[in-house]
């Protein structure tokens, strides 16, 4: 394994760089606004009094550290390999996505801006980002593709009843990338007043490197939780990936462990060998978007292509550079999870454990099905349970034909 | 630094004591060979330098009218070598015309840095503008460029600090673009007097022209900014021409009219 990976390696570099991939491709108009947060995130690192807050936020507030659940009947399923679960869909607002918005809140609050934009795919950012701003008293609007506010309706409202603006994106694919599209331009026009409180690992330095700091309790928890419950550590973790923010918070602090696998499972839609899938780094090539050198699904002009999944927040054409270095370094694996796996999986935790998960976490879950029965019953495996079901009950109930024959509409 | 095409006509509007018109439409927009007809109208019309726009599926920095264009033509299929000879011939019919090529970063990082320069110098262009890239990461592509001699305009924005400002403009050649408002392209009612304060902040660290993009649709603006700075960018302005134009012929009319008039604009006293 490289030295790369030592403990304490510090990656990425002055630059943002991860390896070839990361930098900050921006316009010179939001030059400023960055080198601020960058900045700013590099005092608030080291102010002791900064960490204290977020400390008690993620303790009292959002209700870290989330617990590891043993899945027995699940894991029959997979192969008989113990399958534990970091529980992130316990968390305050139902997803891991408000470790990120509360730090990034409190970042906000220092450098004195008052207003809040985010994009959102599955709703999840968005109604973490909306819950902050309730908090903090921010000004909060929240850009979502119109096609996902459709298809996470429920987020919708919560959003709204929080008090922020959504904005439908009726650009382009009208899903995740577009909202960002459209979160971009409003930044380059408010960007005096207003935080881009961006949601995932993508973009221009630092959001890749401090989205991944503001996770990395994820990891850090399980880490220590697996070797409480089990005395060793586990063969494999295992996350999901879209933009990639929950697997690089579970990973990161297993990065230095050469011997524990780390796992992402990518969207692959209907296939990852159809033009319906969002498989970034299965399928994508190295090219920019939004802001960052990393895997891209684009044509051969450097257009980029239109992506498709089931779930709303892994459906993006992109993904982390962090990701794209792990792949390239063999660190990590990366593995196609069609829709029909994730639906299958998510079924199964349900039935097996009265746990339904996100759409979203729902492909680590059929990853780990696979794996499981790949490794066999010695083998013990971390999933990064990154958010609870409730916003896809619409989906999951058109998809198992849930609804009685009329009138549930 | 060497003259090239760029730097004398700029400096031919300058010796004429007027800021030189520079006008903005994307290739392939609406068609590849309307979006030529289109480009020349401009010309036509009066502008002494032209940018053709390399169509994006993810045009972060445009507005609602830009994008309708890149999505017109995209869907109508514009491929980078239809925007190559978008440029050829442009160049080839107006050949003291400098013709830049306005593009997102990625793109060009697909087509490969290399290959993109020496086919664009081969095309008769005579530079680009790549409003994503910024000075950090153009390394690569200005090396590129100055080897096929080709211009690399950067662009510069109110928030850009002054130290900041140095840094890009001495990256930078043919001039400097100043974006002159805080927000992405699209016409507006009034110049606003962030342009004024951001064409003296940037001259003062450098002697290349400063060229001011701010959303001017009509002669009275164009006269405004042609008092502070050396050249007037306008794009969505002619873009809204083409787009509500029922037949192209109308269109490219439209274009040349509004150039006309733009470049009454820029020579006002």
């Amino acid at each position: 394994m490289s030295e790369h990976y030592l403990p304490g390696a510090q990656v990425p570099d002055a630059r943002g760089y991860f390896g070839a991939y990361g930098g900050r491709f921006i316009p010179e108009a939001l030059v400023a606004a960055v080198e601020q947060v960058a900045e700013e995130y590099e005092k608030a690192k080291n102010d002791p009094a900064f960490a204290a807050e977020l400390d008690i936020l993620l303790k009292d507030y959002t209700g870290r550290p989330s617990p590891l659940t043993d899945v027995h009947r699940f894991s029959a399923e997979a192969g008989g390999a113990r399958v534990l679960l970091k529980r992130e869909d316990l968390n305050h607002t139902g997803s891991h996505k408000i470790n990120n918005v509360l730090g990034q809140a409190l970042l906000t609050r220092r450098m004195g801006k008052t207003r809040i934009i985010a994009e959102t795919g599955a709703g999840q950012h968005g109604v973490a980002t909306a819950t902050a701003c309730a908090l903090f008293g921010f000004d909060c609007t929240i850009y979502m593709g119109e096609v996902d506010t459709q298809r996470q309706a429920l987020n919708v409202a919560r959003m709204r009843m929080l008090g922020a603006e959504v904005v439908p994106v009726t650009s382009g694919s009208r899903t995740l990338k577009d909202a960002i599209n459209e979160a971009f331009r409003d930044w380059v026009a408010n960007v005096d007043s207003t935080h881009y409180l961006f949601g995932t690992v993508a973009g221009p330095h630092p959001f890749p490197m401090m989205v991944r700091d503001f996770h990395r309790v994820i990891g850090v928890e399980a880490r220590q939780q697996v070797l409480d419950r089990t005395g060793k550590l586990p063969d494999a973790v295992v996350a999901c990936v879209g933009g990639g923010s929950n697997a690089m918070g579970i990973f990161h602090e297993f990065i230095p462990d050469a011997g524990v696998r780390l796992i992402g499972c990518e969207a692959a839609g209907e296939g990852a060998e159809t033009p319906k899938h969002a498989a970034t780094l299965t399928k994508g090539d190295p090219g920019v978007l939004h802001g960052s050198r990393t895997y891209v699904l684009q044509d051969e002009d450097g257009q980029t292509i239109e992506s498709h999944s089931i779930s709303a927040g892994l459906d993006y054409p992109g993904v982390g550079p962090e990701h794209a270095w792990l792949k390239d370094t063999g660190r990590a694996e990366y593995r196609p999870v069609t829709d029909a796996q994730a639906m299958e999986a998510l079924r199964l935790l349900s039935r097996t454990e009265g746990i339904i998960p996100a759409i979203e976490s729902a492909h680590a879950l059929a990853g780990a099905l696979e794996l499981g029965r790949e490794l066999g019953p010695e083998a013990t495996i971390l999933v990064s349970l990154s958010g609870r079901g409730d916003k896809d009950m619409h989906t999951a109930a058109e998809y198992f034909g849930l609804y009685d024959a009329e009138g549930t509409n | 630094m060497a003259d090239t095409k760029l730097t004398t006509v700029l400096a031919a509007a300058k010796a004429e004591g007027r800021a030189a018109l520079i006008g903005y439409l994307p290739a392939g927009f609406p068609t590849v060979d309307g979006g030529i007809a289109a480009v020349n109208a401009l010309i036509e019309g009066g502008c002494d330098v032209v940018e053709v726009g390399l169509p994006h599926s993810d045009p972060v920095l445009d507005g609602a009218v830009i994008q309708t264009a890149d999505d017109i033509a995209l869907r109508g299929g514009v491929k980078i070598k239809d925007v190559l000879r978008t440029v050829a011939e442009v160049a080839a019919a107006h050949p003291a015309v400098p013709v830049l090529v306005m593009t997102y970063w990625n793109p060009v990082d697909r087509y490969g840095t290399a290959r993109f320069a020496a086919d664009l110098a081969a095309a008769g262009g005579a530079g680009c503008i790549l409003p994503d890239l910024p000075v950090e990461e153009s390394e690569e592509w200005r090396k590129a460029a100055a080897e096929h001699g080709l211009d690399t305009v950067f662009v510069v924005a109110p928030s850009s600090k002054d130290h900041r400002l140095a840094e890009v403009t001495a990256a930078g050649s043919g001039f400097v673009y100043a974006a002159a408002v805080m927000g992405v392209t699209g016409t507006r009612a009034a110049v606003g007097n962030l342009a004024e304060d951001l064409v003296a902040r940037t001259r003062a660290t450098t002697a290349l022209p400063v060229c001011v993009g701010l959303g001017v649709s009509n002669a009275d603006q164009a006269a405004e900014v042609a008092a502070f700075a050396d050249g007037v960018i306008v794009g969505s302005a002619f873009v809204q021409r083409l787009l509500d134009a029922e037949q192209l012929a109308d269109g490219t009319a439209a274009v040349r009219a509004l150039a006309g008039e733009l470049a009454e604009g820029v020579r006002r006293r």
